[in-house]
């Protein structure tokens, strides 16, 4: 058993220089054979491992990250969590996780800071005004919190917003979730590392793979620099990547990768208690606990597995930001990252099974994958656990490519992920 | 950023450009339509090759002559490899 968290253990190993924490996972030797194998260590790969050990009893699992944890997407986004989907699939599947979340730091006995601030979508035009009432309406039929806010409650909430009449982009009202906000995206994955090692889960990392041993159009383990590692069954959590994890299994996939830029101002005292995202001028800004403003916007165009894009794509999120807040025109910048996101032409992920028996995969969150990480890793296991897809996620499954049930969350879900 | 050489108006900053994505799909033809299964429109409409190495792909100057022509690029290292006209087969590259 793991030492509890908590403010008395946190005194007792104050008191002894704090010699006494335990370590928070192990880092074992891989076994010849696991009955699960996740490739990818994010937060959605630790998230399947802990609920396939917590909710389906299978412990005898391997996480393989070919870094180190929670080092690729999951350490590079703006940390925002919400529901507010157009689609009843996307609705029930974001909302699975948000519930999921708002029990996750109890749940995990690991301080994942999830705060319910509440998120705004800001509208600029009239027809903004027009899809966003839609898209409320839409949310509150399948039991979500959403609201319309006038300009005048927005200018209450968010006094630093420009709502003049002469600003650029004025604002005509916006959306509310409550209930969204912001979590401390390295507690998730530390916290979910940390409790399914607990239940014997095998973290491995600086594991990479670098094939499939497919016999008979079954998986039956994975390549990797330290060598073979047998599994019954192995699921592919690897974002970016998942195209050529699919190269090298066999088969293609509707995902092509993009990077996706994100960047931290300099640290400033409290100024902003909510999240902002203005899907129209395109930038999404709260303030991290630290002081610092997070913010994003949108994808450079091409495909790269860079890990950097083009300045002006920044640039064009800096004007929208400062359109949006006159008062932000003189904040530094401190660090700016890319990640790559694996985005589908419907932009919603592809959870379920592939061409190949006993292989799963779980994929193409695009720009939008870390609010749904405890959904998505609860999903997954489920689908791996039985064999057969989850509820939540039969509707997202690879095949919806071939009959054409595709989920289109493009602007509906409000672009800015 | 990218500085692109447009086959028309040479070298130019990448926000000139507009992405074409995946270059040398082709379209199936009237014939092929007709019999064609539904994993077959699947295949050709949605799955990707989306390679990390060298991709072979389209674009159009949009704020320029409003041109389109094939690009073969490194999509780790982004370095452009070659540009060449639409219609021109992937050009054959050593492997880097």
């Amino acid at each position: 058993m793991k030492q509890n968290y908590s403010i008395f253990s946190l005194v007792r190993n104050a008191l002894s220089y704090h010699q006494g924490w335990q370590e928070a996972w192990r880092s074992p030797a891989p076994k010849p054979e696991y009955d699960v194998i996740i490739i990818g260590g994010g937060g959605h790969g630790l998230a399947t491992a802990y609920y396939l050990a917590k909710e389906h009893g299978i412990t005898n699992v391997a996480v393989l990250e070919k870094g180190w944890i929670g080092g690729g997407n999951t350490g590079r986004n703006t940390t925002i969590v919400r529901s507010n989907y157009l689609w009843d699939e996307s609705a029930h599947l974001y909302e699975h996780s948000l519930k999921l979340f708002e029990g996750l730091t109890q749940d995990l006995n690991y301080n994942v800071m999830f705060s319910q601030r509440g998120l705004m979508n800001l509208a600029h035009t009239q027809h903004d005004m027009q899809a966003l009432r839609r898209r409320v309406y839409a949310i509150q039929l399948n039991g979500i919190d959403s609201e319309i806010l006038t300009p005048e409650q927005i200018k209450e909430m968010v006094p630093i917003l420009d709502c003049s009449a002469s600003a650029r982009y004025p604002i005509m009202g916006a959306s509310l979730q409550r209930r969204g906000g912001v979590a401390r995206h390295d507690a998730v994955a530390w916290g979910f590392a940390r409790k399914a090692d607990e239940r014997g889960v095998d973290i491995l990392q600086n594991t990479e793979v670098t094939g499939f041993k497919i016999v008979n159009g079954v998986v039956k383990g994975v390549e990797t620099n330290r060598g073979f590692i047998g599994g019954k069954k192995v699921g592919i959590v690897v974002a970016g990547h998942s195209g050529v994890m699919a190269g090298l299994a066999g088969f293609r996939l509707p995902v092509e990768s993009h990077p996706l830029q994100a960047l931290v101002s300099e640290p400033i005292k409290p100024i902003l208690n909510t999240v902002v995202m203005s899907p129209q001028v395109h930038v999404y800004v709260s303030q991290s606990d630290k002081g610092e403003l997070v913010l994003g916007a949108g994808i450079d165009a091409y495909t790269s597995y860079a890990q950097v894009g083009s300045p002006f794509i920044i640039e064009n999120q800096l004007n929208a930001l400062t359109d949006l807040f006159p008062c932000f025109g003189r904040l530094r910048m401190l660090r700016q990252w890319g990640g790559i996101v694996d985005t589908c032409p419907d932009a919603s992920p592809i959870i379920g099974k592939t061409p190949v028996e006993n292989l799963f995969l779980n994929c193409g969150w695009g720009t939008g994958g870390f609010k749904a990480t405890p959904g998505s890793g609860n999903v997954f296991a489920h689908t791996i656990a039985t064999g057969e897809p989850h509820k939540l996620a039969q509707p997202f499954a690879l095949e919806r490519f071939t009959t054409g049930y595709l989920i289109d969350e493009h602007g509906a879900a409000g672009v800015a992920h | 950023m990218l500085l692109i050489s447009c086959p028309h108006c040479g070298p130019r900053d990448e926000h000139e450009f507009a992405y074409g994505h995946e270059a040398h799909i082709a379209r199936p033809t009237l014939e092929q339509q007709n019999t064609m299964t539904d994993a077959e429109w699947a295949d050709y409409l949605f799955m990707r090759k989306n390679p990390k190495g060298v991709h072979f792909e389209r674009w159009v100057h949009a704020r320029g002559c409003r041109q389109w022509f094939n690009v073969a690029r490194h999509t780790v290292t982004h370095e452009i490899i070659k540009v060449y006209p639409m219609g021109e087969p992937a050009p054959k590259l050593e492997q880097k």
